[in-house]
């Protein structure tokens, strides 16, 4: 598998805390990455640094070969990569049709716009990409008034609605039940033919049946990579977890 | 046991109200000036209505659709004001196939300027900068007029050259009123298809979650300059209609004044439902007109409206029309139908 993703050196400096230091990353294509690491070990910040939500210190982000360091999130995500935020973002007073139209809709020309020539055309797929979340009964409400679980998945369906090279997410299942845990890790498994994935997430069990490869950060370095299997017996990542959760 | 809410919020949810309000409006705009055809002064009043009802529609698109305070919009009003009355004044020409573009031309023109500075950053910017950016530039070109003799400096432009079709001249009366309406109502129907169409989707989007669209990799500071640049021209189509109505254009037509009074239209018909802007006109203007001769009212008005804008922004920020249509069928649905 190629390197879809490389990041070498990453530094993101807020005053004087370092909130990344020199962070290194490879992202192979079709492949999910985990990124776990206790609570402000720089996740988080890590991820939104690829999405260009802020700009690194210092250090590249190369993507598909090309150097995006410096590029905006317009740009990168015209490249390819997707984001799914952290705290749900998505447009409550709009419906979750609408929502995952926007995303759809996006590549789209303004003029296409303008004259609203894909509407009706993107119908279908925007339905099929409701119904792979189960949000097709729910089409024509408000997003504001989905559960929380259920935004979480919205989420996820636009941001997969971009059909990206590259999926972002940063604790898709915050505040799910079990139950939707396990829901959420059925829906996921599948995308691994349609693009990769770098997932940050707190629970351990669901990154776990997940990913292929783990990176461990730990205040704002990586401590290990490997698979599942080498990061389960790494004695860096039971320390982290041990001494700072 | 009868349960008025409930019928009535069942009722809300299954009917939408606008459609409704709009056809009421057109049709009292149709019949008002054969009603008031023995009264000229209610014609010339009802004809500002109309005029003004574009300003506030251009202030609607940029605030109630987009999501920019913009206290600029008299600016592009009165600068093409003084643009008629200039060609009028000092080449004689004064035809409406000429004369309308050209001003629609130089408000569009010139709200893509400010765009271009306020707007199309690397970065969006805050409703601050721009709110401030605007006011600026209508504070400074009202100074300028003020002082520069070529155009009337403090007393405007006045004996603006009438409007011509061929060879009929347009003056104060039924006819004006006609054209101006023709106008809105071509206006008014253009935005309505912008802001319901997949454009007016992103502008809903970006009304509520900018950040959110530029990960999905819309430049949406494109998409603010393109609207802010229609509701120029919208904007500067108002200033040329008022100047050639009037006969008149001075430096209070471009100022913070008449761009506040944009905003207090919008804001207390109800923004971002293009209709709302157009009752505000109503209520505001026709209040102010039957004041007029009140001389014990008449100069408390400012304040009184003024109380209005804060009470408005305060305690009914969807306005007047906020009472009756909800805010799913104020901002709307843009794929599928329930």
């Amino acid at each position: 598998m190629s390197d879809m993703l490389v990041v070498s050196q990453l530094t993101k400096r807020y005053g004087t805390l370092q909130a990344l230091d020199g962070v290194d990353l490879v992202v192979k294509q079709n492949s999910f990455h985990g990124l776990i690491g206790p609570n402000g070990s720089g996740k988080s910040t890590f991820l939104k640094a690829i999405a260009g939500a802020h700009f690194p210190t210092s250090g590249t982000i190369r993507f598909n070969d090309t150097d995006i360091t410096d590029a905006s999130p317009y740009e990168r995500a015209r490249m390819g990569l997707s984001l799914k935020f952290q705290i749900t973002a998505v447009l409550n007073e709009l419906s979750v049709f609408d929502n995952v139209l926007l995303a759809v809709q996006a590549p789209n020309s303004l003029w296409s716009l303008l004259l609203s020539k894909t509407r009706s055309r993107f119908k279908d797929q925007v339905m099929h990409s409701l119904e792979r979340f189960q949000l097709a009964e729910r089409a024509d409400e408000l997003a504001g008034v989905l559960s929380h679980g259920e935004q979480q998945w919205l989420e996820i369906a636009m941001a997969l609605a971009l059909r990206p090279k590259l999926l972002l997410l940063d604790e898709p299942t915050a505040g799910m039940s079990p139950e939707e845990r396990r829901i959420t890790g059925d829906l996921l498994r599948p995308i691994k033919r349609e693009c990769s994935i770098l997932i940050v997430e707190h629970d351990l069990d669901f990154i776990r049946e997940i990913s292929d490869e783990i990176t461990l950060l730990d205040q704002g370095k990586v401590l290990d990579t490997g698979t599942v299997e080498e990061i389960q017996r790494s004695s860096k990542a039971q320390q982290a977890y041990t001494t700072r959760v | 046991m009868f349960k008025p809410s409930g019928s009535f919020s069942l009722w809300r949810k299954s009917r939408p109200i606008l459609p409704i309000i709009e056809i009421t409006v057109l049709v009292f705009s149709l019949v008002a000036p054969w009603a008031l055809s023995s009264t000229p002064e209610l014609i010339t009043l009802g004809t500002n209505v109309l005029i003004l009802s574009l300003l506030a529609i251009s202030f609607d698109l940029c605030w109630g659709y987009s999501g920019i305070m913009s206290f600029g919009q008299a600016l592009f009003f009165g600068v093409a004001g003084y643009v008629v009355a200039l060609i009028g004044r000092d080449l004689g020409f004064s035809y409406g196939w000429g004369a309308l573009p050209l001003a629609m031309a130089v408000g569009g023109l010139l709200a893509f300027m400010f765009a271009a500075f306020l707007l199309l950053g690397r970065r969006a910017p805050t409703v601050i900068f721009v709110s401030l950016g605007t006011l600026t530039g209508a504070y400074a070109a009202e100074r300028l007029v003020s002082g520069w003799q070529y155009v009337g400096a403090g007393n405007g432009m006045s004996s603006v050259k009438l409007l011509q079709f061929g060879d009929i001249e347009m003056v104060e009366g039924i006819g004006f009123y006609n054209l101006a309406l023709l106008l809105l109502l071509a206006a008014y129907i253009l935005s309505r298809l912008i802001v319901r169409s997949q454009f007016g989707l992103v502008l809903a989007g970006m009304r509520q979650n900018e950040e959110r669209l530029a990960f999905f990799g819309y430049r949406i500071q494109v998409f603010k300059a393109l609207i802010f640049s229609f509701a120029g021209m919208l904007s500067g189509l108002a200033g040329a209609l008022f100047a050639f109505h009037q006969g008149f254009i001075g430096p209070g037509n471009m100022g913070p004044g008449l761009s506040t009074t944009a905003v207090l239209y919008a804001l207390f018909g109800g923004s971002g439902t293009l209709i709302g802007p157009v009752i505000g006109v109503f209520l505001i203007e026709t209040i102010s007109y039957f004041l007029a001769d009140q001389d014990a009212i008449k100069q408390y008005w400012p304040v009184i409206l003024g109380s209005l804008l804060l009470g408005v922004v305060a305690f009914r920020p969807t306005g007047i029309l906020g009472l009756v249509v909800t805010a799913r069928e104020r901002i709307g649905s843009f794929g599928r139908r329930q």
